[in-house]
């Protein structure tokens, strides 16, 4: 790669959103806003070699590339009152004098993660526009052709077009519901990088950094809305385990046994203090702060002994009447299996084996296996184990619960 | 990656912004720092005191040894730092270039080490504990 690419794709990963929002408030088009920013770049990977780089290279980007929307206008004859007052506003400013407004970031945001898209789309739409990353990283990061991903963008931008989606937030009846869906999307965003089995380390790390980046905007731009705090809390919290995960060869270490003193502190104090700004805002915890919570009693705990259990339990319990979920309820057995022990635990866990909504998964007959482990019921044990392991999804799972089973006698 | 950006200044450097109206270099100190928040780039970052003020630890000798007063050269004091993530070096250059200083002033940047600069450690750190296992195993046995 050039150095004057590299210069440009940095300035575009800073100014890239704000530049397409201003340009899609003005057209009302985004998928043409992009066109054209795009088109602005390639102007400026000719120019900028022999002219230098502007001081503001975003408001020249977005300069060029108004200028070519007028062109594009003028051409086709096209031009109507609407099209004449961004030709004068063009006129009238110094390419110095570039103000982009939040109101239209915040309009780039849900209309890239507008219900329309599929959430493929929806998070390749994200990650290239509000995050400003190139095609190439993109497929890096997730591991497919960089044909996939520009696919998939041309495909959401066409979508967008032909379903005449506005450039606009959403209308206050369904503001909470758009708001989830973004958020949703970024918490994607981070599990893909979190959560995923494949692929390098440090390229998933990149994704749950790129997730958090992208919430730390959003926040941002909603500051007095708890639910993007507590995303946020919860990924800085989560993330801050990232270090202590896994081993050298990928294979994971459980809670229990992370080495806490690699758990990233700072990350973990701006955690908490993007759940107290969550909280601060007094309308309630919902699921995501309630995870947060979670992981906050985990994160600020010394030792497995130390953590507060009995926090924990009551923090699932309130998280299991919010959105129930059989993992919920596994995991609620877990903590409580450390503050009554495992008996009680048991029941919980035997009852959801009743109901059978975690058949197929390794997870049920792990726990299982570690809880009858606890009572001495070691050959019920052994056997919950084995089962596990012939459910894991992944190698290095089976050949941990295999080597648990093994240990017990 | 993240990025520490540090400030330096010639003691000329910080004179003169005594000169100008603290509350317009406040201004210009918090739009850059808003920028950086609202681009969700801004991982910490703090101003220092006068190093007049500041001592020095010195471990040359057996016994550290304090000395109050400015840490060595008075044209590259260290007056505070960000920490920002950035994903290139361009990246964090082109955040630094916007940094509101005047003449006088540098910033000095460094990529803050990862899990990635310490891969061999980790490995000795594994090869470590295992070994203790294996001699725990052994001892039982």
């Amino acid at each position: 790669m050039t150095e004057i690419r590299r210069t440009v794709d940095a300035v575009w990963r800073i100014e890239g959103g704000r530049i397409v929002a201003t340009l899609a408030k003005l057209t009302g088009d985004l998928a043409l806003a992009e066109d054209l920013a795009q088109e602005a770049v390639a102007d400026a990977l000719v120019q900028w070699p022999e002219s230098g780089v502007p001081q503001n290279a975003g408001a020249w980007l977005t300069a060029v590339a108004k200028r070519k929307a007028i062109d594009g206008w003028r051409r086709r004859e096209r031009l109507d009152a609407r099209h004449e007052a961004i030709a004068h506003d063009l006129a009238s400013r110094t390419e110095e004098e570039w103000e982009p407004i939040d109101d239209d970031l915040l309009r780039l945001v849900f209309t890239a993660c507008h219900p329309v898209l599929t959430r493929e789309a929806q998070v390749a739409l994200t990650l290239r526009i509000v995050g400003g990353l190139g095609t190439e990283e993109l497929a890096r990061m997730f591991l497919v052709p960089v044909a996939t991903i520009q696919q998939r963008v041309v495909r959401a931008k066409k979508t967008l077009s032909l379903a005449k989606v506005p450039f606009e937030v959403p209308d206050p009846s369904e503001w909470s519901e758009r708001l989830a869906g973004v958020l949703a999307v970024v918490y994607l965003i981070f599990t893909e990088g979190y959560a995923a089995t494949s692929g390098d380390r440090l390229i998933r790390t990149e994704l749950a950094n790129e997730a958090l980046r992208l919430g730390r905007v959003l926040a941002g731009l909603l500051p007095r809305e708890p639910e993007v705090h507590a995303l946020v809390a919860l990924m800085e919290l989560q993330a801050s385990r990232f270090g202590a995960r896994t081993q050298r060869d990928g294979t994971p270490v459980l809670l229990a046994d992370q080495d806490r003193s690699r758990w990233d502190r700072a990350q973990i104090a701006r955690g908490s203090a993007a759940l107290a700004k969550a909280d601060s805002l007094g309308r309630g915890r919902t699921a995501y702060a309630l995870q947060a919570a979670i992981a906050e009693c985990h994160a600020t705990a010394a030792s497995v002994e130390e953590t507060d259990w009995e926090r924990i339990v009551l923090l699932y319990e309130a998280l299991g009447q919010l959105a129930p979920n059989p993992v919920v309820e596994l995991n609620r057995a877990v903590a409580v299996s450390m503050v009554t022990g495992p008996a009680n635990a048991l029941l919980i866990v035997d009852r959801l084996a009743r109901e059978g909504s975690l058949r197929g998964s390794h997870l049920l007959p792990s726990v299982r296996g570690e809880l009858l482990a606890r009572l001495g019921r070691t050959e019920e044990a052994r056997s919950e184990l084995v089962t596990a392991a012939g459910l894991a999804g992944n190698d290095r799972q089976r050949d941990l619960l295999l080597a648990k089973a093994a240990a017990l006698n | 990656m993240k990025y520490m950006l540090i400030m330096r200044g010639s003691a000329e450097a910080v004179a003169a912004y005594e000169k100008l109206d603290f509350e317009e270099v406040i201004n210009a100190m918090g739009a850059y720092n808003e920028s950086m928040i609202k681009a969700g780039v801004l991982l910490a970052g703090e101003g220092l005191t006068d190093a007049a003020q500041g001592f020095v630890v010195d471990f040359s000798a057996e016994k550290p040894i304090i000395t109050d007063g400015p840490y060595g050269e008075i044209n590259e004091l260290f007056n505070g730092f960000w920490i920002i993530e950035a994903s290139s070096k361009e990246e964090a250059a082109e955040w630094a270039s916007r940094a509101p200083l005047t003449p006088g002033n540098k910033l000095e940047v460094r990529r803050v080490t990862d899990e990635s600069d310490f891969a061999d450690y980790a490995d000795n750190e594994f090869i470590q504990k295992e070994k203790g296992w294996r001699a725990e195993e052994a001892k039982k046995a």
